[in-house]
């Protein structure tokens, strides 16, 4: 995990806590006792299926919407019922929601207008911000004149104009394209880490929650499952839930005693969870041994560049995914006997 | 597309064909505008002066385009923040809304007279009795129009998204609404707008029922006893009307030029 406290420009951040925060619409509950808290200048990113409640949890944070119960704090203020333009926070929304009859500095100096920021400072505020995404040159264009990649980023620019205590950002790149995405999920960590603001990004791709943030929360129905820094949710899941949706996994029936499973024959240390069921185990944690006794059979080899997936399938029909070098993989064949390892990492053991 | 000779000048036929069929009533207009009275020759512009020389015609234009413009504004400030509202925060009771908006268009409007006649008693007593009180039933009238002409708008723009962004900037409702969502919707608004000018300067049930002297209703009994008066009269009305359209068009053409959208 990034050590958040000690990264430069983290000063400017406020803590944010979310407090056993509820919100149900008629039958339905979209959350449900959400308790999540932002160190000051962290990068918290809420990864979830549709529907588990994390654009809520933002807009709540937000003002836009209201809990049900529960209350939300930043910098140690409570906020629960102060309306979303008291609340001091940029937010870039997932639709394109520059303000089309102004031009790209009008929208970022926006806000700075109604903070009463005279006409020079707010220019030259506006100014920066567009620098800082790197769009000064269109300061005079409008919104139908700039690609969606650009319109994000003035989204940010504008978002950041403010000096907001927090940055809320709600699925800004899944109206792009995949090459976009990427630069613009770079561009967005480059300047969160410059400015220092504590960000909430809302997304529910993985590898974008993976790659930009100090934590990532993974929801499901409405509750927190797991947070914890990409690599450690990825390594070693909370749940089946976690287990199951962050990257792939193969379950392989697994036993669990004293602390160690044994899974395809192989002994590997166990995480907390069932005593007997199935090991959820990553592709790369498995290799392929050429053996004519090894109890498999490669029936697919998908080549992906540098990896390849190779997949086997087990004497007793269970199909298992191995991610291997290509170089590796490519001297395998759909037909040829194999036998699996399973690496000596952790790995959860969850019940059928 | 090469269009063919024949293709050509059956074009412009049908092109001069509804020509004719709009203009030559207009200039049969302006010819009998124009015309002296009784068997004298030649030309006047006596009938157009009298717009301007007779009281009771001249209060009547003044009344009307009063009311024109107090319809324009009750409506604007009636209907805007209300249709923004309901579509931000209420969405549930858009179809009443819109069924509430469209009622007038399916009422006679000899029946919303017979009905409004008793609550006009009280406000004139209440207000006086100018022609101007008539503003509060127009804005009844013209209602279907301009919520068609809004709501088209409206519909048009992300109002959540751009809402939900100004509010987050710091802005008010009222900010949102005057700042982000109306520069956004001129289009709709100056339709509405111009279409509720067209009504209220064409009316004649209302005030003629109500005993108010509006232009039209000026109009009518003017043409008993001054025919081309009258004619120059309304052929005026037509004119400000068009004139107002074609600047309504020529405004939405040059914003979408701008880059806003409307």
């Amino acid at each position: 995990m990034t050590d958040v406290s000690t990264r430069p420009g983290t000063e400017r951040g406020l803590a944010v806590e979310l407090s056993d925060l509820t919100r149900v619409y008629g039958a339905v509950k979209a959350l449900d006792g959400l308790t999540l808290h932002l160190a000051p200048g962290e990068l918290v990113a809420l990864l979830g299926p549709s529907g588990c409640g994390k654009t809520t949890a933002l807009r709540i944070l937000a003002g836009l919407d209201q809990p049900t119960s529960g209350s939300v704090s930043v910098g140690g203020k409570d906020l629960t019922r102060v309306p979303a333009n008291k609340r001091d926070m940029g937010m870039v929304f997932q639709a394109y929601s520059l303000f089309p009859h102004m031009t790209v500095i009008d929208n970022v100096a926006f806000g700075l207008k109604l903070r009463g920021k005279d006409g020079s400072s707010r220019r030259a505020r506006a100014g920066d911000m567009l620098d800082l995404v790197g769009l000064g040159q269109h300061a005079d264009r409008y919104a139908h004149q700039l690609s969606g990649g650009q319109q994000q980023r003035v989204a940010l620019a504008r978002a950041l104009a403010i000096e907001p205590s927090v940055l809320l950002l709600d699925e800004p790149l899944s109206a792009l394209d995949a090459k976009v995405r990427v630069q613009l999920r770079d561009e967005i960590r480059r300047v969160q880490l410059e400015v220092g603001t504590t960000t909430l990004f809302v997304t529910h791709d993985q590898e974008e929650a993976l790659a930009v943030a100090d934590r990532v929360g993974v929801m499901n129905a409405g509750r927190l499952e797991q947070l914890a820094p990409p690599a450690e949710l990825y390594s070693a899941p909370a749940t089946k839930f976690v287990g199951e949706f962050v990257g792939l996994s193969n379950r392989l029936p697994a036993t669990v005693q004293g602390g160690t499973a044994s899974v395809l024959g192989r002994d590997v240390p166990a995480l907390d969870g069932s005593t007997s069921g199935y090991a959820l185990v990553r592709p790369e944690a498995i290799s392929v041994v050429a053996d004519a006794d090894g109890g498999a059979t490669v029936t697919a080899v998908m080549f992906l560049g540098p990896l390849s997936r190779v997949t086997c399938q087990l004497v007793d029909g269970t199909d298992v995914v191995a991610q291997l070098a290509s170089s590796d993989a490519l001297r395998l064949q759909p037909g040829d006997a194999v036998r699996l390892e399973v690496e000596p990492s952790p790995v959860l053991v969850v019940a059928g | 597309m090469r269009l063919t000779p024949g293709f050509r000048a059956f074009r412009a036929i049908g092109l001069l064909v509804f020509a004719a069929y709009f203009f030559v009533p207009l200039l049969a207009m302006f010819d009998f505008s124009t015309q002296r009275r009784g068997s004298a020759e030649g030309r006047t512009w006596d009938n157009w002066a009298f717009m301007v020389t007779d009281e009771d015609l001249r209060s009547s234009i003044v009344a009307s385009l009063l009311l024109a413009v107090l319809t324009v504004v009750l409506m604007v400030v009636l209907l805007v923040p209300t249709m923004v509202w309901v579509r931000l925060r209420v969405p549930r009771a858009r179809p009443l809304i819109e069924f509430l908006c469209l009622l007038p268009l399916t009422i006679p409007a000899l029946v919303i007279v017979v009905g409004i006649t008793n609550v006009y008693s009280w406000v004139t007593y209440l207000l006086g009795d100018s022609a101007l009180v008539l503003t509060f039933a127009y804005v009844v009238l013209v209602l279907p129009y301009s919520y068609r002409a809004i709501d088209a708008s409206l519909a048009a723009i992300d109002a959540a998204t751009l809402s939900e962004a100004a509010r987050s900037l710091g802005a008010s409702w009222f900010t949102v609404i005057v700042r982000i969502i109306m520069p956004n919707i001129t289009g709709g608004i100056l339709g509405a707008a111009f279409i509720s000018v067209a009504l209220v300067l064409g009316e004649y049930v209302f005030a003629s029922l109500l005993h108010f002297d509006t232009l039209p209703v000026a109009m009518a009994a003017l043409y008993k006893s001054n025919g081309p008066a009258a004619m120059a009269a309304a052929l005026a009305s037509m004119i400000l009307v068009a004139v107002l359209l074609v600047g309504l068009t020529f405004l939405s053409r040059d914003r979408h030029k701008q880059g806003a959208s409307s």
